[in-house]
């Protein structure tokens, strides 16, 4: 490496930021590189726990760790909003008035829920009638909300794609049937399930799978539903081609974007917020020394953690490529793995890539967990990932077998799908 | 309009009516495109659309999804369900002769 001491700044201590901090802190020593993290609230979120907090399965609070403890020593945390990048100068502006220089910035700031996009869902009856649990203070509503439900209709509604973790909407439909049932109250209540899409999911063979899973349970789906306008008052959504669905509880899952300031910031982002990313070298298209993780990107991708965990090796590597003056690697190839909870203590797991959708079979191998199939092993796999959330995946340490390019050796029948869906 | 139907029956459509070789566009095509989807009469406003999402899918290789078009295009979301009833960025991008706009993952 060339030209003296570097200094990268990441933007964002959440998933991405945080085990791109630990992994380059193990790559460079302190002398040859400054590693530095910019975030708003010293608060990191486990944020797959959210999903569990309405059915009254902890509260929100405990699946918060102080941010800055998950660094390793070495990498400065600076606390403050930020408020524009000027890539074409290396400068980052924060709001509380520091600016500071970079070799290489990582971009790592996620997506935001913007409820206020929607018409009418932030008006009266939201976190009464109308609620979300994709952030905290929702979630722990919604548990008390659902305490005292015992007759009605629920829907759960995704306002837009995309959104962070796909399946979490369906995971919620699955848990909220599972849930009344322990009640014993399942009949009397109906529970449908809106989507914009034209199936449960956006991928073909696990959308059909999924789909089943809904009418097993007696969860109604409607389809191609965009949704306009969401009332709290009468409950009932209405879709901009005026169908309505009327709800006594609405479960919705707002619009999502990129953060504020990528907007602010010139030629880093699309019409979302979401920074323009090739989607196999993760770096910025405008700027080679911008790179991208997690969330924040604009690539096809799923937005989770599983992404940004498998996105992070290729990203280290090509950062240390782009500091060498190497050639960067096209590694990334959109894996994506998640537990999906299907109700009464089982999941299934699915395991896709930008070419190859949900299959059966085994992961990591033809040893290993059941894909697309409900078990309680996978239900397990989900409780005890929060361990290694915290201890082994934001360290940054790599597991044996489980790596960045999906495995198809487990998979049973490769159909591989069209590029362009 | 006979003329007009033989083009439209050279062109080659996947099973979800969206043209095989965008190439094959041209918007001489649009009237007949639109009557297909039952749009009978085209406005300008209908047609700002249809350019503005053929110009995006050659600048980016993709057309747009509602919402982006909705904040991008000029036109409103409500007024794009109007020109488009069954969907504007589907329709839109049969009628401009673009792949269908990606779904998000």
């Amino acid at each position: 490496m060339a030209g003296g001491k570097k200094s990268i700044v990441i933007l964002g201590g959440g998933t991405g930021g945080t085990l791109t901090a630990n992994k380059l802190r193990k790559a460079y020593p302190r002398e040859l590189v400054d590693i530095s993290v910019v975030d708003r609230s010293d608060g990191h979120c486990y944020q797959p726990g959210l999903l569990f907090v309405p059915f009254g399965k902890g509260k929100s609070k405990d699946l918060v760790r102080t941010r800055s403890a998950q660094f390793r020593a070495g990498i400065s945390y600076l606390d403050s909003e930020i408020d524009r990048v000027e890539a074409a100068k290396n400068r980052v502006y924060l709001k509380d008035g520091r600016e500071l220089s970079y070799d290489v910035l990582v971009i790592a700031t996620g997506a935001r829920l913007i409820p206020e996009e929607t018409e009418g869902l932030l008006g009266p009856g939201w976190m009464e009638k109308v609620f979300t649990f994709y952030e905290p203070e929702g979630a722990d509503a919604l548990a008390s909300a659902l305490k005292a439900f015992d007759e009605g209709t629920i829907v759960v509604n995704i306002v837009d794609m995309p959104i962070k973790c796909p399946v979490a909407p369906l995971e919620f439909a699955f848990l909220a049937d599972s849930y009344f049932k322990d009640r014993g109250i399942r009949e009397k209540i109906r529970l449908v399930f809106v989507t914009p899409l034209d199936g449960a999911f956006t991928k073909p063979y696990a959308s059909q799978h999924l789909g089943r899973m809904l009418t097993e349970r007696g969860i109604e789906l409607v389809t191609e539903f965009n949704t306009a306008e969401v009332d709290g008052t009468a409950g009932r959504l209405v879709s901009y081609d005026g169908r309505e669905v009327g709800f006594d509880l609405g479960v919705v899952i707002p619009l999502h974007g990129g953060a504020e300031y990528v907007g602010r910031s010139p030629g880093l982002g699309d019409e979302l917020d979401f920074v323009l990313t090739d989607e196999h070298t993760l770096q910025a298209k405008a700027f080679p020394n911008v790179f991208v993780i997690g969330d924040a990107t604009n690539v096809t991708a799923s937005k989770a953690g599983s992404v940004a965990h498998f996105q992070g090796e290729v990203l280290v590597e090509n950062i240390q490529h782009y500091l060498a003056g190497e050639p960067l690697e096209e590694a990334f190839d959109g894996h994506a793995n998640c537990f999906v909870e299907s109700g009464s203590g089982k999941a299934l797991l699915i395991d896709f890539n930008y070419e190859v959708e949900p299959l059966p079979g085994r992961y990591p191998s033809t040893i290993g967990l059941p894909l697309l199939k409900e078990s309680r092993i996978n239900h397990w796999g989900k409780v005890l990932f929060e361990r290694f959330y915290w201890h082994g995946l934001l360290p940054g340490r790599s597991v044996p077998g489980i790596g960045a390019r999906m495995p198809l050796s487990g998979k049973i029948g490769v159909p591989v799908r069209e590029r362009s869906v | 309009m006979s003329m007009t139907a033989e083009t439209l029956e050279q062109i080659e459509f996947n099973e979800e009516g969206f043209f095989v070789d965008p190439q094959a566009w041209h918007e001489g095509l649009v009237p007949e495109l639109a009557k297909r989807d039952g749009i009978d009469e085209l406005t300008e406003e209908h047609w700002k659309v249809i350019r503005f999402m053929r110009a995006e899918y050659l600048a980016k290789g993709a057309g747009p999804t509602v919402r982006v078009l909705g904040k991008s295009s000029g036109v409103s979301i409500k007024e794009l369900y109007q020109l488009f009833p069954k969907g504007p960025a589907k329709l839109a991008a049969r009628i401009a002769g673009i792949p269908k706009p990606r779904g998000c993952i």
